[in-house]
Parts: C-alpha cells; structure tokens; sequence
C-alpha cells in the first residue's frame, strides 16, 4: 500500500539482521512532516540501526522505507539531498577546526568556496561557537562540540534531520541549549527524527513517540496518549507520620485494590490505580483512621512508568537486552 | 520553559529560513574540496613531516654506506646505481600510509556523515589520495637531494630528474590505490600497515632496486623480471642517467595504468559497500 508521499517518514516491515539477531524486526513507522518524532528505547533496542538505515547508511534486510516519498535504497541520493544526520557516528572531524568542519559541509554540498566560508562563519555565529572558531574540534567541550556538530548537519538546512541520542553524556545546561536548538530548527520547518533513552527528552520535545524494544514497535501515539494507553493514574501519599504507614498500606491497599508501594521516603507510599473514583474513597478512609496525609497527589503515569509497563524493564537497564529475552523465552 | 542561550533561537530561525538548495557538487570540486581537509589536516599536524622526510633519509644513509662497498666496490660508485632505485622504495613506503591515514580516516565519524553526504562520493578517497601526492614530491626531493649531497651524478642532468620524478609519481599514485582498497576493508590501522609490509617488502628485495638480477639465480631474475617495482627502477635509472628507451619508460606506464584500472574501481566499490550490511 502507498500513502501519498507527503509523509516524511514511512517504513512497512523494516528489517536488519545482524547474524542471526534480528536489530530491527519488522518496523512500521509513519512520521508526518513537520514534527519532533521521537524513537525511544533501551541501549540495543535497534534505535540507532533503524536511523542508519534511513539515513542510506545500511541497507534494510526486509520491508521498505522511504523518506520524502523516495526509496532509502535505490533513491539514496535523492533522499541525501532532503536529510542531514548528528549523532554517535555521523560526526565532525577531530583534526580540523571547528569552522574549517562547517566549510567543509558547505563545500561538499555544492556551494562556492566564499559562500561556504560565510555560512560557516554565520553558523559559527548563531551557536554561540565564534570563539572557538579556529580551534582544533578535539579541543572542545562535550557541549561544544554537539553544537559543532549540529551545526553541521544543517549548512544546508535539511528537510529532515536524524538526531541519534544528541544529549546522551551532557550536562543539563548543555542539554537544554541542544533542546533549544530542537525547538528552533522544528520552527524553521525542519522534521526531527530523535532518538533517545531519556524518557524526561522525548517528552519534553516530541510530538509523537515510538517505544522500541528488541528491534520492535511496541507502542506509539502521542505522550499524552502513551500515557494514557498504560490507563492508570498514580497515586502518591506522604504521611505526617512515619509510625502510620503500615496501618496506612492496609486501608489503602484494601480501599484501592491495587498493590500499594512503600518508598524509599519512610513516610511515603504510591500506588497505581485504575479507577480514580476510588482514590477519593481511600482518602476518606485513611482520614477517618486518623492517619492524616501530610500531602498526596494524584499524576498520570511519567513516562518511565510507561516503558516499564510496556517493556517490563527500566529505560536505563544497560541489562535490558538479556531481561527482554528472558521475557520473550 | 529552560533556560537557552541568549537568543540562539531567533538567530538559528534566521538561518533556517534561508532554504538555499546550492546546486550539486561536481566530482572535481568534492576531490579538490577533500584534498583540501587533506591539507588542512596536516598543517595541524605537522609532526608528520618528520616520517615523511626521515624515512627516505635513514634508508639512504644506511644502504649506501652498508652494501655500497661490497656490491661496487665503493659506497659512491653504489649510490649512482642505488639511488633512482631507493627514490622507488621512498614513495612505495609513503603508499603504505596511504592505506593507513585512508583507514584512520574512515573509521572516524565523519566518514559516516560524508555518505549521507550527495556529493559524488569516491571524492572522499581520491582526495586523499591526490593529497598523498605532495608527499610523494617532499620523499623524492628529499632522497634526490641527498643523494645529489652525497656524491650522485645524474647523467640525464635536470630534465632526467624531472622525468624520474613524474614517472615514479605515477607509478606511486596507482600503487596507492592497492593500498586504499585494503586500507577501505582492514578493521584498524594496525591492520593496514602489517599486511602491507608482508607484501611490500618482499616486493622491495625481489626487484633490481639494490642490485643486478644478473648475479641471481634464473628463476629469481624471472620473478624479478615481472616485479612491478623493477619496472619503475629502471624507469627512474634509466631516465636519471639519461640512457632511457621507449621500453624502460613504457613498462612503468604500462604497469601503472593497468593497477589503477583494477584496484582504483575495486577500492571505490569496497568503499561504497563499507558497513552497509
């Protein structure tokens, strides 16, 4: 089936075998034009492989991707000339200076030498990177060079930019000036592709997401409707006393009929709930036992709380290859 | 909201807002654009030098004055044979790195940017190999001129010289294409410069840079004979001394165009298909 082309992303049945693993496993993927679209999963759930090979950097094994309506494989120039890629491996090159990398990108993409040194000069500029402009690129910071590195990719501005855990080893100062420049280029007309392993990112820039695990699709939709879909909300009580809370995890347990979690707050219990007409009946009934909450709240679900759900492990399991197989066995 | 960088948004948005779509880049234009990074890289580092002149240097001195008596009788009257020959050993060697810097330099990320790149995408190695050029030119002068220090006499005087030059250039810049293709598929660097040498220095012996075939056994003269090397010694011999003919010069030629023929496309497919599967 062919959806009109307008779609910046579509993908049906994306494989890639590495031996006998599949990295990517059947992944269907369709992503409007004009969005921050956001990828997110565990290390090794197949994130950085699906970005490889849509951005014509390895060939698919199975199924079909396009970008811009062009083939990934056999219209990879085309498809060259609408993206740009910044990430682990697409990157800038250590033993030139960080303008030299800029005027570099520029001249590669057909612009004239002035030309090329004038835009590096302007992007140098607009990244707050002037200063640093004649330096060797392995002299700059972490924060600096992912920068340098986004710089790069948009010397031409790209329809549609591939960025691969682009905050992964920042400090957060430095990872609110990369979302800035996010926010930015999605305003200057720019699609995003973002891969990340931070569930606080995805939801701070993403339109839409894509959970992946084990080179699968296992949820997509908006965060609200994410969130949503795990269909609970949780509830967060802290006692004024400490001494209260097993008595406290017995009404609430009983009144809830969830399982309540103790925290590691010894005044603090959680828990989850399908229904929120009750967590007003357990607050009674935790009052009328004269355990009094000191504060409580009631929140959707983060969306850590989503993966964990979806994928029975945490984002952040560096382990979460092995778990998840355990799980599939 | 976070906090940013003062008004980086604006200013990005600015840029952005541009959409230029600059023209495709031609072949020529992407190689010259990489022999320039080439250029740029080194004056960065311009410790490379010192291999690039040092080499040559330490090679000569040694041979000379090591086997220039026992084989004519005095390191001088060895050293107007031995030195066209050697100026073949100095640049073959420059090819090995060739292989090596190819290597270093596609295992880097950037090389992964530059293929999502549409520009034409061999560039990306015939640059370097372009660049590899002017260090061909610094290991002649170097070997040449020592040898002129030294007590060598070219009988084919300047123009001789020159002609030696160009042809071991040529010679050179297709050999390096033999080394570009395993500096393309070789996991690391190390890699590069091992089998290399188990190819390259065999090559070096088995040819008529150090001596006569005439001394050697039939069969070894034969292989020597077909040897590549040998034909670009007697290239830069015979020219250096003035006594070349049609066919001394040819062979070079010859050989040359026929190793750039295979190995040039094989290393640009090699490259092209690099971790795409």
């Amino acid at each position: 089936m062919s959806s009109p082309p307008t779609l910046a992303i579509e993908t049906s049945g994306l494989r890639k075998l590495f031996g006998q693993t599949a990295a990517v496993d059947g992944v269907d993927l369709q992503v409007p034009p004009g969005v921050v679209y956001s990828v997110l999963g565990p290390n090794g759930a197949g994130k950085s492989t699906l970005i490889r090979m849509l951005a014509t950097l390895l060939r698919p094994d199975g199924g079909k991707a396009t970008v811009f309506g062009h083939d990934v494989v056999r219209e990879s120039d085309a498809v060259r000339r609408r993206i740009s890629v910044t990430g682990q491996y697409a990157s800038v090159d250590d033993a030139l200076s960080g303008l030299e990398n800029l005027v570099l990108m520029g001249r590669l993409q057909g612009y004239t030498w002035p030309r090329a040194r004038e835009r590096a000069a302007e992007l140098m500029d607009a990244f707050g990177l002037t200063h640093a402009a004649g330096r060797l690129v392995s002299t700059y910071s972490g924060g600096m060079r992912r920068r340098l590195d986004i710089a790069a990719s948009i010397v031409v501005s790209p329809d549609l930019l591939f960025l691969d855990e682009p905050t992964t080893g920042l400090d957060p100062r430095s990872r609110n000036q990369v979302w800035d420049i996010v926010r930015a280029l999605l305003a200057g007309g720019t699609t995003i592709l973002l891969t990340t392993q931070y569930l606080d990112e995805a939801d701070e820039l993403a339109d839409r997401i894509a959970v992946v695990d084990q080179g699968k699709v296992i949820a997509e939709g908006t965060t609200d409707e994410l969130k949503a879909s795990v269909g609970q909300v949780a509830l967060h009580v802290r006692l004024r006393d400490p001494g209260q809370r097993d008595k406290a995890e017995e009404l609430l347990t009983q009144e809830l009929g969830a399982p309540v979690h103790l925290e590691g707050d010894p005044a603090e219990l959680s828990a989850r709930v399908e229904d929120n007409s009750r967590v007003l009946q357990a607050l009674g009934a935790l009052t009328r036992a004269s355990i009094e909450p000191a504060e409580f709240s009631v929140t959707r679900p983060s969306l850590d709380e989503v993966f964990l759900t979806l994928t029975g492990h945490k984002a952040d399991d560096q382990s979460a290859g092995e778990a998840g197989e355990e799980n599939a066995a | 909201m976070t906090s940013s960088i003062e008004g980086v948004d604006d200013r990005v948005m600015a840029i952005l807002v541009t959409h230029e779509r600059p023209p495709k880049a031609s072949p020529m234009s992407a190689t010259i654009t990489h022999l320039w990074r080439g250029i740029m890289a080194f004056k960065h580092f311009p410790a490379q030098l010192i291999d690039i002149i040092l080499l040559p240097a330490i090679f000569l001195l040694l041979f000379t004055y090591l086997f220039g008596g026992a084989f004519a009788g005095s390191p001088h009257q060895y050293l107007q044979f031995f030195l066209p020959g050697i100026a073949v050993q100095s640049v073959i060697l420059m090819t090995v790195y060739t292989g090596t810097a190819i290597n270093t330099d596609i295992n880097k990320g950037v090389f992964d940017r530059f293929r999502t790149l549409p520009f034409w995408q061999p560039a990306a190695i015939a640059g370097n190999l372009v660049g590899d050029v002017l260090r061909y030119l610094i290991a002649l002068t170097m070997t040449i001129g020592m040898g002129l220090a030294l007590g060598f006499r070219p009988g084919g005087g300047i123009l001789g010289v020159l002609a030696a030059v160009a042809v071991l250039i040529v010679f050179a810049f297709s050999v390096s294409w033999i080394f570009a293709a395993i500096g393309v598929v070789a996991s690391v660097p190390e890699r590069v410069s091992g089998t290399s040498m188990i190819v390259i220095y065999p090559l070096l012996f088995m040819s008529n840079i150090f001596v006569r075939p005439e001394t050697m056994p039939s069969w070894m003269q034969v292989l020597v004979k077909v040897n590549p090397l040998s034909h670009a010694a007697t290239a830069s011999r015979t020219l250096m001394h003035g006594t070349a003919g049609f066919w001394d010069v040819m062979w070079a030629l010859i050989t040359s165009a026929l190793i750039t023929v295979v190995f040039a496309p094989l290393a640009v497919r090699l490259y092209r298909n690099k971790n795409t599967r």
